[in-house]
């Protein structure tokens, strides 16, 4: 060590200074590092809300087409009697194609007229049955009624489909553009607030497809997924914060807690499946068994908010209570319970967020099943709205794009709501001690 | 009668127990004014006398309920022509069901085989006979509890202690249901697998590198027998796995550290909340996105640059799913490293160690722990979410480690084979039960190591 080369002899402080340079750069480095992580992910956000918004506003409105109908007595009552159910059972196609003919004398052809009934939705029928049965005096009568545009045609009418596209690669070809453009330069086509959308249940075409079935087997299964996992998630965490002693049995149960809470919910459908459907019977597709699934699924989020709001009581509330002769069940039940339900409130709907958004267990149970009527109680078969988010976006069809963006829109409508109350409660009922 | 009628007329009969309860324990005192002379408040009296009603009764109903329809079905079927005796499992529960819908009105009795349709009609009678007897049976034993304890109260009976040991037991019952959901995982999934290796090897099943469950409908067709090795879709659900984890670690870890370490108070409120927006958004969202957006996106990008991508690549699903962990790992790491002492930092900061110098080097080697737990947790996360890999990944069984080609995960393949009809015994159905064991073992091995983990950690600087 004697003999070492000449080092010129630096002081820490020139040492220091040697480096420090390259240490700030470094630290800039470091910073810029995080503050680009925290962009992407704000970015993401923004970036999945616009494409949901851009791709979805317009699933809110929808096209409508004016038709001057005429509602001859020969075809829709031979019989003339006017009675509801020869009205109801009457073919109301003929009326609409006879309008579309009206308008459009000049069509001639088999596969031209084709195009041309295609125009305007399935339901058009619908629309008119509608009104005939409301008002049966309208029979013989001419009538100008608003139906339903064709899916194909309200995109066209959104401006979604590219007009200058050759005529092949597109969904409209230029005879159907040419009619739509006579119909539009007419002022008989309208786009306007899509009502039947909130209205209806699915539907194979796009036009007819509404929410309204999925929105009514959410709300049935969040029911079920309430009744059943709150009461039982309190008493839980009661149990478990406020009576248990340290045994072998709660740190079994405290275990289990913790790893339901991190298993993936797929499981909990297979759970599902096997016992709820094929052990115990109950209606496959029904509210009531994805209520129980569920509720199985939220339950530790439950306990866990539960146990965290009854452990923010101070123990001077028990100790007053215990000082005036209370028994333990009623110092609970009396004092700590109503103090700590704000807290538990909060976790409850939180989890009920968490449950509304989750698809993946309805799958299993049948949930997925293409389901027409609006469900009417726990066992009629239902789907919810993630799922019928996730059928739409399956399907084909390009107008269901809209619709499924839609739908999202809808329920994280539902999520900010149900978030937002759980902000309230929190900041109105949370005392701090 | 029909069960809901028969809980209700039990409901009110536990809401009279209640007042009658009530009423005994204070005549037995004379009155109001003698209350102070009975061991508990009056309404436990009352409490003790409806529980004694309600439970009882209940029970009975419940068990009436379950062993009735087994004695009505050996009934029926005992009864029926000669050609129905002697049914495997599968034709009977077809026949079962035949009668069940026609006597729910599901099928017109008109379109029923005539032997079906007696044993339809025998079903009605003999269920209308079972409702009605066990309705009168649970009514008696409500009625009888309730006199029981109705007979014994007096100033004595210590009715608080009763009513408070019965509401711990229900306390510790909910408390159970916990293990019981463990259980009934393990025991429906663990069964039907066991099930399904009896067909299938287990060693087929774990080391096979051929993947296609279709079973023939005919049994000379080609690939009859179907194969079930589940290496791909291992592989594929890693790929995706670390594809999402490549993005979710360093973006997740590095916002922690910019959030906790770096930015000021108004800045962490703003952004801290947008970005656990990003855990709030329900995963079928995630799927659509990454099907409709992020795929054609990245096929468009890939021509570009002349590579071929698969419309439903694993990169894709792979990276929608790290952008859904980000506020995971973020979260847990935050956490973490606010769980490290301020003293480490000023010791730092003393010695002339810049910020980043601290963190990387104090900061993060004492959360290390507690980080490496959390991202075991998004692992585990990520190898279980369902949605986005159903909607953006595919069904291709491809042995690949191309994240530009098609791939297929466990999910998937459990979703796709579950979902639609389900027999339960043909092996397509079984596997989707010996995927789901796998699954399970997996996550709760690694929620296990996580939790302890992040818990010693914690434990360390507490």
């Amino acid at each position: 060590m004697t003999d070492a080369t000449p080092v010129p002899v630096l002081t820490s402080r020139e040492k220091v200074a040697a480096t420090l340079k390259r240490r700030y750069r470094a630290e800039l480095r470091f910073r810029a590092y995080g503050l680009s992580a925290v962009l992407i992910g704000i970015m993401c956000v923004v970036f999945l809300f616009w494409t949901i918004i851009q791709k979805g506003y317009t699933a809110f409105e929808q096209t409508y087409i004016q038709l001057d109908v005429a509602y001859s007595a020969e075809d829709l009552d031979p019989a003339g009697r006017r009675a509801p159910d020869d009205l109801q059972a009457a073919n109301y196609q003929l009326p609409v194609r006879a309008a579309l003919r009206a308008a459009f004398p000049d069509v001639q052809g088999r596969s031209e007229l084709k195009k041309l009934y295609g125009l305007v939705s399935g339901a058009a029928e619908q629309t008119l049955r509608d009104r005939v049965l409301a008002n049966p005096r309208l029979i013989g009568q001419r009538d100008s009624v608003w139906v339903l545009a064709d899916d194909r045609v309200d995109m066209l009418a959104k401006g979604k489909i590219d007009r200058s596209l050759p005529e092949s690669d597109r969904a409209i070809d230029d005879m159907e553009l040419r009619l739509f453009d006579a119909l539009k330069a007419g002022r008989h086509v309208e786009v306007r607030f899509n009502s039947p959308f909130f209205t209806s249940g699915d539907s194979r075409e796009p036009e007819q497809a509404g929410v309204l079935g999925a929105l009514v087997g959410t709300l049935l299964t969040l029911l079920v997924t309430l009744v059943i996992s709150f009461p039982i998630g309190v008493a839980a965490a009661v149990y478990l914060e406020e009576f248990a002693r340290r045994n072998r049995l709660t740190d079994l149960i405290e275990v289990n807690i913790n790893n339901l809470a991190a298993v993936p919910s797929i499981v909990f459908g297979l759970l599902g499946l096997a016992m709820f459907i094929q052990f115990f019977g109950l209606p496959r597709s029904a509210p009531l068994v994805g209520g129980l699934v569920l509720s199985l699924m939220t339950l530790p989020t439950i306990i866990i908010a539960s146990r965290s709001a009854l452990k923010a009581v101070p123990p001077s509330i028990r100790e007053a209570a215990f000082g005036m002769g209370a028994s333990k069940v009623q110092t609970v039940m009396h004092h700590v319970l109503p103090l700590a339900m704000p807290g538990m409130l909060t976790g409850a709907i939180i989890g009920m967020a968490r449950a509304l958004g989750e698809s993946a267990p309805l799958l299993m149970i049948g949930m997925v099943a293409f389901i027409v009527d609006v469900p009417k109680g726990l066992t009629d078969p239902a789907t919810v709205l993630p799922v019928q988010i996730f059928l739409w976006a399956t399907s084909p069809e390009r107008a269901f794009v809209e619709r499924t963006s839609g739908a999202i829109m809808v329920l994280l409508a539902f999520l900010l709501l149900m978030n937002a109350v759980a902000v309230f409660l929190r900041s109105r009922f949370e005392r701090r001690w | 009668m029909q069960p809901s009628t028969i809980v209700i007329v039990i409901l009110v009969l536990t809401a009279l127990a209640y007042q009658v309860g009530r009423r005994r324990s204070l005549a037995a005192v004379g009155g109001r004014r003698g209350a102070r002379n009975l061991h508990s408040l009056p309404g436990y009296y009352g409490l003790l006398t409806a529980a004694w009603c309600a439970l009882p009764a209940l029970a009975v109903l419940a068990v009436w309920h379950f062993a009735g329809e087994r004695l009505i079905l050996g009934s029926v079927l005992s009864q029926m022509p000669a050609e129905f005796h002697g049914l495997d499992a599968g034709q009977r529960g077809l026949l079962l069901n035949d009668i069940r819908n026609v006597v729910a009105g599901n099928i017109p009795a008109s379109a029923a085989r005539p032997a079906v349709q007696a044993a339809a009609i025998e079903w009605s009678r003999l269920e209308g006979i079972s409702r009605l007897a066990g309705g009168i049976v649970a009514l008696c034993a409500g009625l009888i509890g309730g006199l029981f304890v109705w007979r014994r109260i007096n100033p004595e009976l210590r009715a608080r202690n009763s009513v408070e040991r019965l509401v711990e037991v229900a306390l510790i019952l909910c408390s159970v249901i916990a293990i019981l959901t463990t259980i009934g995982i393990v025991v429906s999934v663990l069964y039907e697998a066991v099930q399904f290796f009896r067909l299938v090897p287990v060693t087929d099943f774990l080391f096979g590198t051929k993947w296609s469950p279709q079973m023939a409908i005919r049994a000379d067709q080609v690939g009859s027998s179907g194969a079930f090795g589940a290496v791909p879709l291992f592989a594929g659900t890693l790929l995706i796995a670390v594809i999402a984890m490549l993005i979710a670690i360093p973006v997740g870890l590095f916002s922690a550290i910019y959030l906790a370490e770096y930015a000021d108070r108004r800045f962490r409120a703003v952004t801290k909340p947008l970005l656990e927006v990003l855990a709030g958004i329900p995963t079928v969202v995630y799927g659509f996105f990454a099907a409709l957006t992020v795929g054609p996106l990245l096929r468009t990008v890939g021509e570009s640059f002349g590579l071929t991508v698969a419309s439903e690549s694993a990169l894709a699903a792979g990276l929608v799913m790290g952008v859904m962990i980000i506020p995971f790992v973020s979260s847990l790491a935050d956490d973490m490293i606010t769980a490290v002492p301020q003293s480490l930092r000023d010791g730092a900061y003393a010695l002339g160690a810049t910020r980043s110098e601290t963190i990387r080097n104090v900061v993060l080697p004492a959360a290390l722990p507690g980080i490496v737990g959390g991202v075991l947790l998004a692992v585990s996360r990520a190898i279980g979410e369902t949605m986005i890999v159903v909607m953006a990944a595919g069904l291709s069984a491809n042995l690949t480690a191309n994240p530009f080609e098609a791939v297929t995960t466990v999910t998937v393949q459990i979703v796709t084979l579950l979902v639609g009809d389900s027999e339960f015994d043909s092996p397509k159905t079984l596997a989707a039960f010996a995927l789901g064991l796998v699954l399970f073992l997996v996550t709760l091995a690694l929620n296990i190591i996580a939790l302890r983990v992040v818990r010693k950690y914690r434990e360390q600087y507490d």
